[in-house]
């Protein structure tokens, strides 16, 4: 008995390496990593996972609108190799090395968690393989050290701390005192770090209230909730996300902490469709970049919403657009390296060279690959404020500020550029 | 400064009795058979789905709110009085003759399957069912606002932990239990059932995590893995107060819950170790918690 399954595993074996052998030549095998379990799964993973379904499948139809209206990835067909970040540091390290050892990915779009950013990145350049971080925030991917095969197609976390504090002095001239909850890890202190520096430049004589770090997914706020009606504070900053932020919300609403601060909810356009009758009027909204309901109305962003609500029944959130604006990045960059190699499948060294310092157009509008060697994107951000009308969430009073005045200039850490004013370059 | 005082001491109180209902099924499943339960935490998330599921049909279907609280606790006791026993039956009382070790790990396997089978049958979207939250209004003490619903988690701690204190102390049940608790083979050589006391055990362990699921459930947003960071608390809990002590939950509960209150209000800082450092410090001087049992020696 044991033989026949050895031997009829051995024969399935071989056929999977002789289907292998033969698949086309001209394939790009496209690692995707996001989390599709566990509690980011649901408001940031499974969008993400479904945008780039969306578009591989567009991709490689040739029915996306122009410029990606090309086949495939410059004619190769796309393939997705799917994986879940959910687990430890070292667990997604270990897939890391499987896609590209195992299952010889061409390149690697993924990762949601600064701290598995942080994780993969020196493995990334130890592989050499062209890697493409979507949505993770955290700036020192970048500012500790040049890297040759990571980029990031989108701005990182102090763009949304900066424009959140701009949008507030340009809405609100009178803060006097401003408090904060973050979730106690890298996103949640970065974020806390740059907003309440932005704001000391802004608003140079308001104090910090208070600075909750609640540990992430801890889900009980009330305490917290307390602390921040305690010190009246005249904003609330949290960069929450996911289950924390909708329990946040759902806990402290009915204290009425809307009515007494101006709330800024980071990352709140992931919430403001589940939890759209209970976000109070006048709550400041970001959507890390001007992406969902703040991405501008343009073609492509149009004909995105329109696939991916046919598609979902669901409008995309933010990291749907970030993940889309990754493959479109890689798209234009891939097409650029086969060109450049005269029609022959690029190597990760020439796919790199032909991404670095790119402008590309996404559902979000143009990005630049501008900053740390042409590896970071930059782009405009956007804030705006909820109203209910109808029983629909809408956003009001949408403000736009450009790169230059929400991210670092090339060569300078965000923590210097905001200490030293945020002069744009 | 005293209405501050208040407000850390109602802060404190109402975390005291979140952790208190969160801890006390997995000390009452030590005590009488044993077993360090993790798959605690899954049972915490079943009551919450299910509790999710029966009051969103409820409020769909507009039945009156004020019974939406029978319902979170109908939905809990159904989900752990079904699920616990089946597995207690089926499973765990093959492996009893094991090391702790092995039993502990095969609970933590539990866990993951658990987990796994509650993201199949609810999905990992969140579930939101505020209602029971948000219907019983507010009250205003030392200028601040809180939720009524917090006022009910403290009754249903004081129901749930004065319930258990009778039944263990006053009924025959009760009885047999502390005697199981002393010694599993004296009282079946006496003629207790101990099969049978081991099976309610762990149903009605499982239920009290499915209890403190269903009525945090209001209060959150319902996500895949809720449970892993109820575990981990649950945990810190139940060392500090002894493994297997009722009393010391409760005691071990209060300290952590204005002891975090206060840190939150003064040294916000603090607040990611101090659940843990007052574990620390506790186990420092009384290493087997503030009310560990004693032990009768056997010769």
């Amino acid at each position: 008995m044991f033989k026949k399954a050895l031997i009829a595993g051995l024969v399935a074996g071989l056929a999977a390496s002789a289907a292998q052998a033969q698949a086309p030549a001209q394939e790009v095998k496209i690692g995707v990593v996001t989390f599709l379990s566990g509690p980011a799964a649901s408001p940031f993973g499974v969008p993400a996972r479904n945008a780039a379904e969306l578009l591989v499948e567009q991709f490689n139809a040739g029915t996306a609108p122009a410029p990606y209206n090309t086949k495939g990835f410059g004619g190769a067909n796309a393939r997705m190799v799917l994986i879940d970040e959910a687990g430890s540091s070292t667990a997604v390290v270990t897939e890391y090395r499987n896609l590209v050892q195992r299952d010889r990915v061409d390149l690697i779009v993924g990762y949601i968690s600064s701290g598995n950013c942080l994780a993969i990145t020196p493995v990334a350049e130890e592989l050499k393989t062209v890697t493409m971080l979507f949505d993770c925030g955290t700036p020192r991917i970048f500012e500790e050290g040049q890297k040759n095969y990571v980029f990031r197609p989108v701005n990182h976390a102090t763009a949304d701390s900066v424009g959140a504090a701009l949008y507030l002095k340009d809405t609100k001239p009178k803060v006097e005192s401003f408090a904060g909850i973050n979730q106690n890890y890298a996103w949640g202190q970065d974020s806390w770090g740059d907003f309440s520096g932005a704001m000391g430049q802004l608003y140079p004589n308001a104090k910090t209230a208070t600075s909750q770090m609640p540990k992430l997914f801890a889900g009980q706020y009330s305490a917290e909730i307390s602390a921040l009606m305690a010190a009246k504070p005249d904003v609330v900053h949290t960069s929450f996300w996911g289950g924390d932020l909708e329990a946040f919300i759902l806990q402290s609403v009915p204290r009425g902490l809307y009515k007494q601060s101006t709330v800024v909810l980071v990352a709140g356009e992931t919430a403001m469709y589940r939890l759209a009758s209970r976000i109070p009027d006048g709550t400041v909204i970001g959507a890390r970049g001007p992406y969902g309901v703040l991405a501008p109305d343009t073609p492509l962003n149009r004909w995105f919403r329109e696939q991916f609500q046919d598609r979902y029944n669901v409008a995309p959130n933010y990291t749907a657009y970030q993940m889309a604006h990754a493959l479109m990045a890689a798209k234009v960059g891939w097409e650029k390296a086969v060109a450049a190699a005269g029609g022959n499948k690029p190597t990760s060294d020439q796919l790199a060279a032909a991404l670095r310092g790119i402008t590309y157009e996404g559902p979000g509008g143009m990005h630049r690959f501008a900053l740390n060697n042409g590896h970071q994107a930059v782009s405009e951000t956007a804030y705006g404020r909820t109203r209910l009308v109808n029983g629909q969430m809408t956003i009001v009073d949408v403000r736009r500020y450009p790169a230059e005045r929400v991210m670092p200039p090339d060569g300078v850490k965000s923590a210097d550029w905001i200490a030293g004013g945020m002069k744009a370059k | 400064m005293i209405s501050q005082a208040m407000v850390i001491l109602i802060d404190g109180i109402n975390y005291s009795a979140w952790l208190f209902l969160s801890a006390v099924g997995l000390t009452l499943i030590y005590g009488v058979m044993k077993i360090v339960n993790v798959a605690h935490g899954s049972f915490y998330a079943l009551g919450a789905y299910m509790a999710a599921t029966v009051v969103g049909i409820w409020v769909a279907n507009g039945y009156p709110p004020y019974l939406s609280y029978a319902a979170l606790l109908f939905a809990a006791v159904l989900g752990g009085f079904v699920v616990g026993p089946l597995i207690e039956r089926f499973l765990l009382r093959y492996q009893y003759n094991k090391d702790e070790v092995v039993i502990l790990l095969i609970t933590y396997a539990l866990f993951l399957v658990m987990e796994d089978v509650l993201k199949l049958v609810w999905g990992v979207d969140p579930y939101f069912i505020s209602e029971p939250y948000e219907y019983l209004g507010l009250f205003s003490i030392a200028g601040m606002t809180y939720p009524n619903y917090y006022l009910l988690m403290v009754a249903l701690a004081l129901v749930v932990g004065l319930s258990l204190m009778f039944v263990l102390n006053r009924t025959k049940f009760g009885r047999m239990l502390v005697s199981v608790i002393h010694d599993r083979e004296v009282s079946a050589a006496m003629g207790i059932d101990v099969s049978r006391i081991f099976i309610l055990t762990f149903g009605v362990g499982c239920s009290l995590a499915a209890i403190a699921g269903a009525f945090t459930a209001p209060t959150i947003s319902v996500t895949p893995g809720l449970g892993v960071e109820v575990i981990v608390l649950s945990f810190a809990v139940v060392v500090t107060g002894g493994l297997g002590s009722l009393p010391g939950v409760a005691l071990a509960a209060i300290i952590m819950g204005i002891a975090r209150a206060f840190c939150i209000h003064y040294i916000p800082q603090l607040e990611l170790f101090v659940i843990f450092s007052v574990m620390a410090l506790v186990l420092a001087f009384r290493p087997r918690g503030l009310f560990s049992l004693a032990e009768a020696r056997k010769i």
